[in-house]
């Protein structure tokens, strides 16, 4: 797990992940959309409490490896102000067979979205800002079961 | 009575208007601690919501505090 205040480059993070016993690989990027709840958003800004993040982060990674028979799994956060279209988070998991890979990958992106302490603050066309709360990632992430 | 040091993140800090704050309460858990402080800030977030962590170590809400002990305080998460 790591939290970074430059540019995701996922094509050079996928690199780490391979392996010769590795027949899939999954990876997932959350983007920055132009709108949120009916709202223009101009850009986000993540708050991130590093210490924790990192280490809640690891353990959301170790839950994921002792779910499924995966063979490397890594996330990464930003940090900071993101424009329209920046890479937010990604995460890349490899496994021999395809199915566990996307089934840990999003296990991955769930946990890390309801338990990391970090949170953004959406910077709407209109002028005004707001934190956001995310009631349906929670939701999501009741589909597994600690 | 306690003495805990508070730390606000993202929308509390906002809220209370300060990072951090040296409080003496008697309180036992960190429960009773978020509920003294809303009231205090004027927050209605619910604790459901919330997250802790006491000496950098994510916690229940029901832990206990212990004099000296520093508690962070965390408004609804929304990473990704």
């Amino acid at each position: 797990m790591r939290i970074t205040d430059v540019t995701i480059v996922p094509e050079q993070l996928r690199e780490e992940l391979t392996d010769r016993a590795a027949g899939a690989y999954v990876g997932f990027e959350g983007w920055i959309r132009d709108h949120n709840e009916g709202q223009e958003v101009l850009r986000l800004e993540y708050e991130v409490y590093r210490p924790l993040a990192t280490t809640e982060g690891e353990k959301v990674i170790a839950e994921a490896r002792d779910k499924f028979p995966i063979l490397h799994a890594e996330c990464v956060h930003r940090e900071g102000l993101l424009e329209i279209g920046e890479c937010a988070v990604w995460v890349g998991v490899t496994s021999a067979h395809r199915d566990e890979a996307f089934a840990a990958c999003r296990y991955i992106i769930d946990q890390v979205k309801v338990r990391l302490p970090i949170w953004k603050k959406e910077h709407y066309v209109d002028g005004h800002s707001g934190w956001v709360s995310c009631e349906r990632c929670a939701e999501h992430a009741h589909d597994h079961p600690a | 009575m306690k003495t805990i040091t508070v730390r606000y993140f993202a929308g509390f800090r906002e809220n209370a208007g300060l990072d951090e704050e040296t409080v003496s309460l008697d309180v036992a858990t960190a429960a009773d601690l978020f509920r003294e402080l809303s009231d205090r800030h004027g927050s209605t977030e619910p604790l459901g919501h919330c997250k802790v962590a006491v000496n950098e170590e994510m916690v229940d809400w029901d832990a206990e505090l212990n004099d000296g002990d520093t508690v962070l305080l965390f408004p609804p998460v929304a990473g990704g």
